[in-house]
C-alpha cells in the first residue's frame, strides 16, 4: 500500500466519535468610521510609515524626491519609473542590490494595517523582500475594513501567490529587542495615491 | 518574531554561562526537574526568560480583551478544527486534488524517515546542494537537518532565533521564539565562534545586522528553499505561512525550487476560515494583531517548481486516542508555554523534546512513552494553559490523563511512584478531580486544596509553595504574579 493510502486508511479507522458539524462563520466586522485613519494607526503600530503629501497637489512628488536620492530603484507600479528594468530580470537574484522597491497594493486592510500583493502587483515576487526598503502605493478606496473582509477577495482563489505585509520585516528574537529588517525589507512606507487608469486591473 | 522591546536589566558580575537542556540517557525517562533546577540556578537567564514570556502573555491578554468576539472566535476555531479532524481523509483528498490541479507536486510521508527521504530525493533530482529554510517544528520533529547534512547538503535556517540555535547546535526551546532562553551575551559568544563577530560586542542591533549580512549571500546562492505551513486550505489547495521576518517569502521566492513540509493536521476547509485563525494566531502568540507576513501559496510561480510533503508521523494514530485526539487542533502559537509557571522557570530545553511546555507534555508521550513518561508531572495543573489556548484544547486535563496512563502502563519512574500512591485516592475519584479542573473560575476556587496540599503536585512542591496559605489560591496567584512571576 502506498503511504498515501495507508495514511488515509488509518485516518478512517481512527475517526473520532461524535458529529462535529462545520459551524457557520459569522461576520464580526463593525464599521470603524474612518477606514483610512484606522488603517494608518494600525500600520504605524506594525512598524510601517506613511509618506505624507507635500501640498503641491502631486501626490507622488514626495516619493519622487526620495527616489531621486536613492541608488537602485525597482518599480512594478506604472506610476513610478525605476532604474532597474523588471522585464530584464533573468533571476530574482538580479534584484539583490536594489535599494527601494515600489509596488501597488492589490488592497489594504484597516484592522491590521496590512497591504496585500499578488504576483501581478510584484511581477517578480522577490522584489518585495530582497530590496532594502519597500514603498507601497495604496488607493484609499481599496482599503477593506477587516481580516474577514479581506478573505472574501477572489484573489485567494485566482492568484498563485498572495502576500499580506503588515509593516516591515521584524524580529525580537534576542532578548525581546525589536529590530526591523531581520532578513527582508528594513522599512515599509505607504503612499496614498488613487489608481491611475494604467494600473486598473 | 516581533514585539515591543523589553527593558533589559543588567545584573553585574561575570558572565553567567547558559544553562543547558535535559540530559538524554538512552532508555531512561527525561528528568525535566533536574534540568529545571539548573535553569533556576542561573538567575539572570531565569529572570530574562520569565519576564520575556510573561510580557508576551500580558500582551496577549491586552489585545484579546480588545476584541469583543474573542471567546466566540476561540469556540469557532475549536469547532472548525474538530470538524476537519473528524473528516480529515476527505479534506486531505480535496487539498491534494486542488494543489495538483494548480501544478503543485504532492507527496505523502507516513513517518519522519519517509519525509526526510522524499525531501532528499527532490533535492537530489535537482542537483541541489544547499537549502534555505524558514522555521518549521515539523522538520525539527523529523530531525531533517542532520539527515540532509549526512548527504553533504548544506541547510541554512533563516529565522534569526532558529539560526542562533542552529549555529549553537541546540534545539529550539520555544515554538515561536526559538532562542528565548538565551541572553545577548550567549548570542554574542555563539556568533563570535561561528560567523566571526566581535566577541566583546553584545549589542542586539549589531548581532542582528551581522546575521543579516552573513545569511544573505547564503540565501542568494541557495539551490532550493523550504517552508513549513501554518494552515492548508482544502478548497483551494493553498498553504499559508506566517512569519515576522519575511524569511519564508525569501526562501520561497528566491530559489527556483520550493518545498513545503505540512503536518496533516494543518488542514482547514475553506479560505474564509482563515478569517478566524489568522485573527487568533499572532494575537495569542505575541499579542500583535497579525504576523508581519502572512503568505498564501496556491501555485508555483512562473518558471518555478513547488512540492508539498504531507506528513503523518504518528498523527493518524493520535486521532484514534479518545482522550488525546483534540491535541491535533494545536496551531503552535506558544501561548500555553508563555503562561505556564513551570515552563517559564525551566526553559524549553529542559523537556528534552521537540515540543515543550504544556503542549509538549501532551504531544511528546505519543512519540515515545517511556522517554517522556515523567513529563506529565512537570505541571502545576493550574489550568492557565487551557484558558489561553486559541483552539480550546483541554491541555491540563490531558496532562492529568497522561499521568493516569503512565500509572496504568507502569511507565512511572521510581522517583514518582510514592507520589502516585499518595495520589491514588484522587485518581480513583473522578468527581473530585473534575470539580478541581473543570474550567477557569471553578478551578481557581477549588484548586487550593488540590494544588497546594496534594502530593500530586510534584513540581511546585519543591519550589514555590507558600508555607501556610490560609487565603485562597486565587489570592495567592494574584499576589505572587507580580512578585514571583514577573520578577522572580
Ligand atoms: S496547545 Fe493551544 S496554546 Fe498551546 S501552542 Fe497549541 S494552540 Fe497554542
Amino acid at each position: 500500500m502506498s503511504a498515501r493510502d495507508a495514511i488515509l486508511e488509518r485516518i478512517r479507522s481512527h475517526r473520532p466519535s461524535g458529529e462535529h458539524p462545520l459551524p457557520e462563520s459569522p461576520d464580526f466586522t463593525r464599521p470603524s468610521g474612518d477606514v483610512q485613519a484606522r488603517f494608518v494607526e494600525r500600520l504605524e503600530r506594525m512598524g510601517g510609515e506613511v509618506l505624507p503629501p507635500d501640498g503641491s497637489g502631486d501626490m507622488l512628488a514626495p516619493l519622487r524626491t526620495r527616489l531621486a536620492a536613492a541608488g537602485r530603484v525597482c518599480s512594478a507600479a506604472p506610476e513610478i519609473e525605476g532604474n532597474v528594468d523588471l522585464d530584464a530580470i533573468a533571476r530574482p537574484h538580479d534584484l539583490a542590490d536594489v535599494d527601494i522597491s515600489v509596488a501597488r497594493a492589490a488592497f489594504g486592510v484597516a484592522e491590521t494595517g496590512s497591504v496585500l500583493f499578488t504576483e501581478a502587483e510584484l511581477r517578480v515576487n522577490a522584489m518585495a523582500y530582497l530590496a532594502q526598503h519597500l514603498v507601497v502605493l495604496v488607493d484609499p478606496a481599496d482599503i477593506v475594513e477587516s481580516t474577514q473582509h479581506a478573505y472574501r477577495s477572489p484573489l485567494f482563489h485566482q492568484a498563485r501567490y498572495v502576500a499580506c505585509h503588515s509593516g516591515p520585516s521584524a524580529t525580537a528574537d534576542i532578548e525581546g529587542v525589536l529590530i526591523h529588517g531581520a532578513q527582508g525589507v528594513r522599512s515599509l512606507t505607504v503612499v496614498f495615491v488613487p489608481r491611475s487608469d494604467a494600473s486598473l486591473r | 518574531m516581533s514585539g515591543p522591546p523589553d527593558s533589559h536589566t543588567v545584573i553585574g558580575g561575570p558572565r553567567e554561562p547558559q544553562p543547558r537542556g535535559a540530559k538524554v540517557r538512552p532508555g531512561w525517562p527525561i528528568d525535566q526537574s533536574e534540568a529545571a533546577d539548573r535553569f533556576i540556578a542561573a538567575p539572570r537567564h531565569l529572570q530574562n526568560h520569565d519576564t520575556r514570556l510573561w510580557t508576551l502573555r500580558q500582551n496577549r491578554d491586552r489585545i484579546a480583551h480588545g476584541i469583543e468576539e474573542w471567546e466566540e472566535l476561540r469556540e469557532l476555531a475549536s469547532q472548525i478544527k474538530e470538524h476537519t479532524l473528524a473528516h480529515l481523509d476527505h479534506y486531505l483528498e480535496m487539498f491534494e486534488a486542488n494543489a495538483k490541479a494548480n501544478g503543485i507536486h504532492v507527496h505523502w510521508a507516513a513517518d519522519a524517515a519517509e519525509h526526510n527521504r522524499i525531501v532528499h530525493q527532490i533535492l537530489d533530482e535537482h542537483g541541489a546542494r544547499s537549502l534555505i529554510k524558514s522555521k518549521s517544528m515539523l522538520t525539527e520533529e523529523c530531525a531533517m537537518r542532520p539527515y540532509l547534512e549526512g548527504f553533504g547538503i548544506e541547510v541554512i535556517e533563516t529565522d534569526l532565533g532558529e539560526r542562533i540555535q542552529q549555529l549553537d547546535d541546540e534545539d529550539p526551546s520555544h515554538v515561536v521564539v526559538p532562542a528565548v532562553h538565551k541572553l545577548r551575551a550567549d548570542v554574542a559568544e555563539v556568533f563570535s565562534k561561528t560567523i566571526g563577530t566581535d566577541p566583546n560586542n553584545d549589542d542586539v542591533h549589531y548581532l542582528a545586522e551581522q546575521q543579516r549580512e552573513t545569511t544573505r549571500p547564503l540565501i542568494l546562492q541557495a539551490d532550493a528553499g523550504m517552508t513549513g505551513c501554518n494552515f492548508a486550505i482544502a478548497e483551494t489547495g493553498t498553504f499559508v505561512v506566517c512569519t515576522n521576518e519575511g524569511n519564508a517569502d525569501l526562501s520561497a521566492n528566491v530559489p527556483p525550487l520550493h518545498i513545503a513540509s505540512i503536518g496533516i493536521e494543518k488542514l482547514i476547509p475553506r479560505i474564509e476560515h482563515l478569517g478566524v485563525f489568522v485573527r487568533l494566531l499572532s494575537r495569542s502568540a505575541l499579542g500583535t494583531p497579525i504576523t508581519q507576513y502572512t503568505s498564501h501559496f496556491r501555485a508555483p510561480r512562473e518558471g518555478g517548481e513547488m512540492h508539498v510533503v504531507l506528513v503523518d508521523n504518528g498523527r493518524s494514530e493520535r486521532l484514534g486516542m479518545d482522550e488525546f485526539w483534540t491535541s491535533l487542533k494545536c496551531i503552535r502559537c506558544g501561548a500555553c508555554m508563555n503562561t505556564c509557571p513551570v515552563y517559564r522557570r525551566s526553559g524549553g530545553l529542559s523537556y528534552g523534546a521537540t515540543y515543550s511546555g504544556p503542549i509538549g507534555i501532551i504531544l511528546d508521550p505519543t512519540f515515545n512513552r517511556t522517554k517522556y513518561s515523567a513529563l506529565p508531572f512537570s505541571s502545576s495543573l493550574n489550568g492557565s494553559c487551557s484558558n489561553v489556548c486559541p483552539v480550546k484544547i483541554n491541555i491540563h486535563e490531558q496532562i492529568f490523563a497522561w499521568r493516569r496512563v503512565m500509572a496504568e502502563t507502569h511507565e512511572i519512574p521510581l522517583m514518582k511512584q510514592a507520589m502516585m500512591k499518595a495520589a491514588g485516592e484522587l485518581l480513583s475519584s473522578p468527581a473530585l478531580y473534575r470539580a478541581a479542573v473543570s474550567g477557569a473560575d471553578a478551578a481557581l476556587r477549588t484548586l487550593p486544596k488540590f494544588i497546594v496540599y496534594n502530593r500530586l503536585n510534584t513540581w511546585t512542591r519543591a519550589r514555590e509553595m507558600p508555607k501556610a496559605p490560609d487565603h485562597t489560591f486565587h489570592d495567592w496567584w494574584k499576589a505572587n504574579r507580580e512578585k514571583t512571576e514577573v520578577q522572580p
